[in-house]
Parts: C-alpha cells; sequence; structure tokens
C-alpha cells in the first residue's frame, strides 16, 4: 500500500483472517514506516482489534486462519515465523497496550513482580538490576514514588495508574512496533489526553512506531500520522490522517466523520441501520448495503484499493 | 390512578430541587496494626441543583465527582446526610413512600449498563410490557399493541418483540431500555450515560431519537455524561461536578464555549478535536474524597490556583443571569 518511507518497518499485504466461515478480515493491506503513528479506526466489528492481536501471533491456528503477508524488517514474514521466534518478538520488538489495563494486568502479582518479569526474561537483568530500571521505568511513564509503588497490587492502583503501568510494562524492552488498542476508552477525559500524551512521547522518544486502535476520529486525527479507516473486515480509504479526514473522498469515512459530535453541533444525520449480520454481508464492498452513493455493481464486486497520490482508496463512486 | 399525577400539587415547584444536600458515607480504613477507623467520605458536599419542568440538564464530571450518589439521591435510593432533596416541593423519600404522588411513574431511569438492567430471561415484548402491568395502564387485550407502538416509537423492528437481550446489539438493547422507560410515560427521564461505549453511527441515532422523543413528549431530561458534545447536543443547561460539588453551571453552550471555571476549561481542552494539537492535559488524578484539601478542592489541579486557593473554599456564586461558579478567580466569559 502507501509506502510513506522506502524502508517501512512494517508491511501487510492481502490480510485475510476467517474465523469458521466467517470472514473476519478480508485483504487488509497496510505499511508503517519508522517512527510513524498509524490510526486504525472503524465501528465494532471492523476489524481493528483483530489486526492487531493478529500481527502480535495472538491467535491459535485453531481460532483463526490467516493468509497473506506481514513483513516485518529484519524478521520476514511474521505469519511464517514458529511459535518460538513469536515469543521472543512479543513483548521485544513487538508491545501492545491493551483497552482495560485493569484485566490485562494480573491481580495476583504486584506491578514491581510482573515489570521485573519482563526484564529479567527479555534482558537478561538480574534482580537488583531489573528492579533499578523498573523504577526508571514507572517513573518515566509519571508515577510519583515509583520504588513505593513496585509493591503495589494493580488493584491498589486508579484506571489512569494501571493503564501507565501497561505502557511502562509495553516499553519495558524499547519495542519497534507498540500497539495501542484503544488504550484510553475506558479512562476520564483528562487521564485519556494524559495516556495518549505519554505513549506518544514515550514512543517518540524511541523512535518507535505505534498503532493505535481507536474509535473517536478527532483523537486520530490529533495523535496520529496516518490513518486507515475499515469497514468490516475491509480497508475503506488510508492516508494522511490530515489529508483523509479533511477531504474524505470514500463514502463510509465521510459518513464516520459526520456522526462525530463536538460541541455546538446542530443536529447529526446519521444513517439508518448498522453493519449487516455476516450471513448478509454483500460479496463486494461491505458497505455497499448502507452506503449513499452505491452503485449497482458494489454489492457483487469488491473495489480494488488503488493508490493515488499517498492515499489509498477502494471505492467504485468516490466523492 | 390520579389523573394529573402530582402536579396539581405545587404548579410551580421545580421538578427537582436540591438544597445544600450532603451525603456522607462512614468508611472505615486501617489505621496502624490491626486498628481500624472510621471516616466520614463526602460523595456530595453541598449540591445546589434546580431541575425546573420540561428543561433538560446535563449532569457532567470525571469518575468520583459524585454523579451517581447525586442519582441515587434525586431518585430517592439514598436520603442526604444533610439538606434537602424536593421533588415538585417534597422530600423526595416522601414522594416515593406516598403511592399517591406517583413517583415512580413520573420519573424514568435508564441505566449507564442497560444489557444488565434487563431480565435476559425475558423477550423484549414482556420487558416492555412490565411497566405496563405494574402500573395497571392498559388491558392484557390492548397490551400488544401498546408494546408494538413502544417498540415502533423507539424505531426498533417489530419482529424484536420475541427476542431476548442477548440476541439484540448494543444499540438495539439501549433502545429497549427507553422504550421500558416510556412505557408508564413518565415526564421525568433520567439517563445515566445512556449513550456511551457505542459506535458514533449507533450514538448518533440514539442521541437523535432522545431529541426527537424530549420534545414530542415534552420530557424533562436529566442526562448524566462525560462527553461535553454529547452535553451540548441534548441539553440546554449544564451542571460540571468535581468532588461532591458542582463548581460550574449554566447554558450548556455559553458555559462550554467560554467557561469560568479553570475545570470546565480544561475539560474542554481535554476532549478530542479535530486537527487540534493535543492539549496540555491537567496534571493529577481527582483526590479521595476522604482526604479533602482545605480551601478550594479543585487547587491541587488547578492551572490558575493562587495562595487564597489554598484556603479559602470558594462557593457558588453568581456571574452573570443564569451562570454560576465557584472559583476566586474564574476566568473571563466576556458576558
Amino acid at each position: 500500500m502507501q509506502t510513506s518511507t522506502a524502508d517501512p518497518l512494517l508491511s501487510v499485504s492481502g490480510l485475510t483472517l476467517h474465523r469458521g466461515a466467517r470472514r473476519i478480515l478480508d485483504g487488509v493491506d497496510l505499511s508503517l514506516g519508522r517512527g510513524e503513528t498509524l490510526a486504525l479506526v472503524g465501528e465494532s466489528g471492523a476489524g481493528k482489534s483483530t489486526i492487531a492481536v493478529a500481527l502480535m501471533g495472538l491467535l491459535r491456528p485453531s481460532e483463526a486462519r490467516i493468509e497473506g503477508r506481514a513483513e516485518l524488517a529484519g524478521e520476514g514474514d511474521l505469519f511464517g515465523l514458529p511459535e518460538r521466534r513469536w515469543s521472543g518478538l512479543r513483548g521485544g520488538r513487538l508491545a501492545m497496550v491493551f483497552q482495560d489495563a485493569g484485566a490485562a494486568l494480573n491481580p495476583c502479582f504486584t506491578v514491581g513482580s510482573q515489570l521485573t518479569s519482563v526484564l529479567r526474561r527479555k534482558l537478561g537483568l538480574g534482580r537488583a538490576a531489573a528492579r533499578a530500571r523498573a523504577v526508571e521505568l514507572l517513573d518515566s511513564v509519571g508515577i510519583n514514588d515509583a520504588a513505593a509503588r513496585l509493591s503495589a497490587y494493580p488493584h491498589q492502583l486508579s484506571g489512569g495508574m494501571q493503564q501507565r503501568v501497561m505502557v511502562a510494562i509495553a516499553l519495558a524492552c524499547n519495542p519497534d512496533l507498540l500497539f495501542a488498542d484503544e488504550p484510553t476508552s475506558a479512562l476520564d477525559v483528562t487521564i485519556q489526553a494524559q495516556i495518549v500524551r505519554l505513549i506518544l512521547d514515550q514512543t517518540r522518544a524511541r523512535g518507535a512506531s505505534c498503532i493505535f486502535v481507536l474509535h473517536d476520529l478527532a483523537l486520530a486525527s490529533q495523535s496520529c500520522d496516518r490513518i486507515v479507516v475499515l469497514y468490516a473486515g475491509q480497508v475503506m480509504e488510508a492516508g494522511s490522517s490530515a489529508e483523509v479526514l479533511k477531504a474524505p473522498r470514500h463514502p463510509y469515512t465521510r459518513l464516520l466523520k459526520s456522526c462525530v459530535l463536538e460541541i455546538g453541533t446542530a443536529r447529526l444525520e446519521p444513517p439508518a441501520g448498522g453493519v449487516p449480520p455476516w450471513e448478509e454481508m454483500p460479496a463486494g464492498c461491505r458497505f455497499a448495503s448502507r452506503c449513499p452513493r452505491a452503485l449497482p455493481r458494489c454489492a457483487g464486486e469488491k473495489p480494488p484499493l488503488t493508490q493515488e497520490g499517498g492515499r489509498a482508496l477502494a471505492c467504485w463512486n468516490p466523492e | 390512578m390520579s389523573a394529573p399525577l402530582a402536579q396539581a400539587a405545587a404548579p410551580a415547584a421545580p421538578v427537582f430541587e436540591l438544597l445544600d444536600v450532603e451525603k456522607v458515607y462512614q468508611v472505615t480504613r486501617p489505621a496502624g496494626f490491626l486498628r481500624r477507623e472510621t471516616r466520614g467520605l463526602a460523595a456530595l458536599d453541598g449540591v445546589r441543583l434546580r431541575v425546573p419542568g420540561g428543561s433538560s440538564t446535563a449532569l457532567v464530571g470525571e469518575s468520583g465527582s459524585g454523579k451517581s450518589t447525586l442519582l441515587r439521591v434525586l431518585l430517592g435510593l439514598t436520603r442526604p446526610t444533610n439538606g434537602q432533596a424536593l421533588y415538585r416541593g417534597r422530600p423526595i423519600a416522601e414522594a416515593r413512600a406516598a403511592a399517591a404522588s406517583g413517583f415512580t411513574r413520573d420519573v424514568a431511569m435508564i441505566y449507564q449498563d442497560a444489557r444488565g438492567s434487563l431480565n435476559p430471561r425475558m423477550a423484549v415484548a414482556d420487558l416492555v410490557a412490565e411497566p405496563l402491568r405494574h402500573f395497571g395502564l392498559c388491558t392484557a387485550a390492548e397490551l400488544p399493541a401498546r408494546v408494538a407502538e413502544l417498540l415502533a416509537r423507539v424505531g426498533l423492528p417489530g419482529d424484536v418483540a420475541q427476542r431476548y437481550p442477548a440476541a439484540l446489539s448494543g444499540g438495539q438493547v439501549r433502545r429497549v431500555a427507553i422504550a421500558r422507560a416510556l412505557a408508564a410515560e413518565p415526564s421525568v427521564l433520567v439517563a445515566d450515560e445512556a449513550v456511551s461505549g457505542l459506535d458514533v453511527s449507533t450514538q448518533a441515532q440514539l442521541l437523535n431519537l432522545l431529541a426527537d422523543l424530549k420534545e414530542s413528549m415534552g420530557l424533562t431530561l436529566l442526562f448524566i455524561t462525560h462527553d461535553l458534545g454529547v452535553a451540548s447536543y441534548l441539553c440546554e443547561r449544564i451542571a460540571i461536578m468535581y468532588l461532591g460539588r458542582i463548581v460550574e453551571a449554566g447554558p450548556t453552550n455559553a458555559v462550554l464555549e467560554a467557561p469560568a471555571h479553570p475545570y470546565t476549561a480544561a475539560l474542554r481542552a481535554a476532549s478530542p478535536q479535530f486537527f487540534a494539537p493535543i492539549a496540555e492535559p491537567l496534571p493529577g488524578e481527582i483526590p479521595s474524597p476522604v482526604d479533602l484539601p482545605p480551601g478550594c478542592r479543585f487547587a491541587s489541579r488547578c492551572p490558575r490556583a493562587e495562595a487564597d486557593c489554598q484556603g479559602t473554599d470558594p462557593a457558588l456564586t453568581s456571574l452573570s443571569p443564569g451562570r454560576t461558579a465557584a472559583c476566586l478567580h474564574p476566568l473571563a466569559t466576556g458576558a
């Protein structure tokens, strides 16, 4: 797809994922340069989180059948890797911040032991060195009195603090690529701003790339260089987030944007209905059943993702 | 059924009026080896709020600001420790106890967790019929038609009636909860985060539905939300809460366009806006209501705090007609 740099860190092509008979992802292409932030946006069922989980190698073959390629610089095709290599990558070059930090942290272990276990296993640090590094990490994610917090259990921390600990664990081994799956949707807005700033500042300081899974388009426009708009597992439109969101060419991008509430919005004009159930999904463009600009060919024929001036678009009748 | 419900008793009284309502919970916590001490946690600390009939008010605040406790007081589920909570001029607890006041029929609630508020073993038709049966609002023969009418009014297809909540999408479940709340033809609708956690297109559909229902049924709406966009779309008035107090109140658009209280300004800056750089976030988190700082309770996080803020607790004072704020150094509102 639109390669923003000559040498992308990650380049995914034709990612198709089946769970049973359901095609959850349908030929997803995306690429990410070094130091770039990318937003995956779309409504529930768009496959945003599935992409992140698949690229982290967290899906067993019995759960999902994956086709396509995902080239990570220096590793080759991720989907061809044996589990032993995967476990080296996860938590190392690839890291993930989950949506619900309270559920992702182990309630039975202290924050310190969860953080030092990563450092000791992945970086081979000794007990004392790991502890010192853990204090540094907690300090860098803005946790006051970090040394004392090491002995806290996750339930003793607020949601914002738990998310900070998650970020510290994810950054422990200086990943090249960080996935942040709705890292702030469970938090208050003032804390959301703190966490997004933290993730951006920390990944930038390390020169790492970041893929955000977001449902908030306005937040995506604020935090990410590039954006991929997904609908029911298909890429609808992609490109620089400023260009795509200022002048959407795909009817779905326009629709998503028109539903965003801003202060002072006079009247929303949402489309009726929702994403169709899997049995009724159109064979071609999956958005065809709700699209105001649909042509007769749209439901039967999938539009190819075409490149034009750094933007990608899959539509037979763009704006 | 007393037809005009409670309106006759005090026609001019607002639907809800809170006069310096306080709610203190006693919490015990460790105080040294094998000792515990009991302390007061002020979930609400001197809340004054007036909800006139036919108005729409948004209550906005972060978690821990006391929104849910306020809701419990308004619904008569909790008695205030101090102060008065009035429903059409009568104490809420009294109104709730007196069957003739029609409180339970007149005030309907939409819960945040709509799915959790619906019995999973009842079909949608039975869920919507339950309030009709409970209040004896129609005969058994009229029931199916009335249920169909309610489902149509909230924009649900007729075939949903025979399905169970588990078979419905998140948006549909919210619509069922709205239909159930409206079944008894209430005049007051209290909604706790009724549109949060939904996709934007579903959220937009529900907001339009609520706006239309408010218009067509003349509902008094009290909407708890953390989303300023939702508040501005649906409500004429807004009340911003912080640590058990209302820190600013007034007409929604005026308050959001030119906030007087620094906390309102911080909330405004923190809400995502297209293409704006991410604002400098407010430092720290909401303090525990057990260890309240003396003086202004926002002083510990306030970018405009001055020396007197640490010592003087600002009262909610009028800035301009209809606008109040509790701040010693309010921002210029241009009014």
